[in-house]
């Protein structure tokens, strides 16, 4: 892949007076290319799409918007922007607000109002938005993001507070919208909500990238043990720990890490004391130990 | 012209949430009753000394809108800036084309028609009224399209205030109590401070050369000081007027002081903004 990323972003450094909010990130987004951005409250994320939007001056770094500076007007005929938290009007209709943003944009209004479609919300076109739900008011939130086919698409926590369902179908309107060929960034606070519906993910922790990449290769990366866990027959874990080895958890269950090059061979020796081994449990590490497994190092590196 | 359009939307958006949250009701409901009031209530000196009554309400009118106007600029636009910084919308306006300048000047535009149409409405169905009434009168009628036309251009300097003021917070809790002093000093204390300097001055330095100058500085006596004064001496005024008409300025400095007062709120106003980060 050759081409230019839509969002280049080199060494990007931003304080609040003495505070570091971002501290030497580099990230970039290809066109069609989702990825999410990681981090835990107070992460930097929000930080760093203010800067991307040129509300911020970054203290160090570089910027580039399909090459044009942040904030200019032609980042900003670029970029789509969903703030976190976003309250439209209440007095206003769904239908009034898109032709309003449409109109800040240069765009056909009837064009935009057609996006209430796509966002499923036409039925709620001419209600007024503070009888919206929650889900309703981020779809209105998404729509307004996607008139004119932006190129960026920065949704900042997007489907925070939304219900399982709404917010695969969130991730599925993304999807469509990046298949289309926007690049898209997008925030969240868990890892496992993201899984399978970005590219790529990059983990902030205290306003620094601390992991960047695919999240199959973050999670080998990691190396976390897989967990295997052994039940006794009788209440005998001691007999079991004495036999087999590992962890003891209470009277009947002992533990083991392991890789995942070792699991066949740990699984067969449990198999071969199936006189007292009841039963068997694999867990492969989970997604939010990747996480946890990246923030702690973060955090390791600032006391470090 | 995109930037044209972007300005007419933006301020027909702020008409709208106006309308729809009654303000533009409230504000004409409000001008109307006092105007009327004024009108008839008022009246009783009307016929005497050969003094129309448009007249000689446009000259208590002039002193009510001094407290009315102001208010109801203020009350429009408190919240315009502060309530979108909370809301989360200014940022998402700011990453769209619209330019600062565009937004700021949209804004006002959208407050300044909705004073537009209330004033045109409040004192124009009281004006109606009188006319039908006492009869017809060109002296009266200019007189009233005067102080009809002032007191926009008063509600035009407050509402630039009151943007001023929500870009400087960002906070609509501490905009409105913030405005709520300046409506207070500009309009209530300072005209108390003018008079008390008088009454202690007796006539010295303070009467003769330095209340001229802060009456002129302050919009509201700006506003009130033109219309009495253009009413010469056809309407009884007494007080801080009655002083004032012996100023030693023509007139139409007081429209002056406004015009300054209109740029330099407009001016901060921007400079606010343009440094604000949503
Ligand atoms: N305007 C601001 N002034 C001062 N500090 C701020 C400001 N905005 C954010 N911060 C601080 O910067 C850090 C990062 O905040 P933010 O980017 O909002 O985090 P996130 O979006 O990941 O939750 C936090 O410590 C926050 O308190
Ligand atoms: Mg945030």
């Amino acid at each position: 892949m050759s081409h230019d990323p839509v969002l280049d972003i080199a060494g990007l450094s931003v304080a609040f007076g003495s505070l570091k909010a971002l501290s030497d990130v580099s990230l970039s987004v290809a066109a069609g290319e989702r990825l999410a951005l990681l981090g835990h409250n107070g992460a930097g994320k929000s930080t760093l799409f203010k800067a991307v939007l040129g509300f911020l001056k970054p203290e160090a770094g570089r910027i580039s918007v399909a090459g044009a500076a942040p904030g200019t007007a032609a980042a900003r005929r670029t970029v789509s922007y969903l703030p976190e938290a976003i309250a439209f009007p209440r007095a206003l209709t769904g239908a009034e607000v898109i032709t309003y943003f449409a109109k800040l944009k240069g765009e056909p209004p009837a064009k935009a109002k057609a996006l209430l479609q796509t966002v499923g919300i036409a039925d709620a076109a001419h209600r007024r938005v503070g009888t919206y739900s929650k889900g309703m008011r981020q779809r209105l939130g998404l729509a307004q993001a996607l008139i004119g086919r932006p190129s960026l698409l920065l949704l900042d926590e997007p489907t925070s507070g939304l219900d399982p369902i709404s917010r695969g179908e969130f991730y599925g309107l993304i999807d469509t919208i990046a298949a289309e060929g926007a690049a898209v960034l997008l925030s969240s606070h868990s890892l496992t909500e993201v899984e399978a519906r970005t590219d790529r993910i990059a983990i902030l922790v205290k306003g620094r990238r601390v992991a960047e990449g695919r999240l199959a290769d973050l999670a080998s990366a990691a190396a976390l043990p897989t967990v295997v866990r052994v039940k006794a027959k009788a209440i005998d874990g001691a007999t079991l720990q004495a036999r087999l080895g590992g962890r003891r958890l209470n009277g009947r269950s002992v533990e083991f890490d392991c890789t995942p090059g070792d699991k066949l061979a740990l699984l067969a020796r449990i198999a071969s004391h199936s006189d007292i081994v009841a039963d068997v449990e694999v867990s492969p590490p989970h997604l939010d130990d990747v996480y946890r497994y990246y923030s702690g190092l973060g955090a390791a590196g600032e006391a470090a | 012209m995109n930037g044209l359009s972007r300005i007419a939307a933006i301020a027909a958006i702020e008409f709208r949430l106006s309308a729809r949250n009654r303000w533009v009701l409230l504000a004409t409901l409000i001008l109307v009753l006092f105007a009327l009031a004024l009108a008839f209530l008022g009246s009783g000196p009307a016929g005497e000394r050969g003094v129309d009554a448009l007249t000689l309400t446009a000259a208590s009118l002039a002193t009510l809108s001094v407290y009315l106007v102001p208010l109801i600029a203020l009350l429009l636009s408190y919240d315009t800036i502060a309530g979108e910084i909370e809301r989360g919308t200014l940022a998402l306006v700011l990453a769209t084309p619209a330019a600062r300048g565009e937004v700021l000047f949209g804004k006002f535009l959208g407050h300044l028609a909705v004073l537009t149409l209330a004033i045109a409405i409040g004192y124009g169905v009281a004006g109606g009224a009188l006319v039908a009434v006492h009869g017809y009168d060109p002296a009266g009628a200019l007189a009233w399209a005067r102080l009809m036309a002032t007191a926009l251009f008063l509600g035009a300097v407050f509402i630039a205030i009151g943007i001023t003021v929500s870009a400087m917070t960002g906070r609509v809790g501490t905009a409105a109590a913030l405005l709520v002093g300046v409506w207070l000093v500009l309009v209530v204390l300072y005209d108390l401070a003018l008079l008390a300097g008088l009454v202690l001055d007796d006539g010295g330095i303070f009467t003769t050369h330095v209340f001229p100058i802060l009456v002129l500085a302050n919009p509201g006596d700006a506003f009130r000081l033109f219309n009495l004064a253009a009413l010469e001496a056809a309407a009884p005024v007494a007080g801080i007027d009655g002083l004032a008409r012996t100023l030693p300025f023509p007139a139409a400095t007081a429209l002056a002081s406004l015009v300054i007062w209109l740029l330099l709120a407009g001016c901060a106003g921007m400079l606010r903004f343009r440094s604000l980060h949503p």
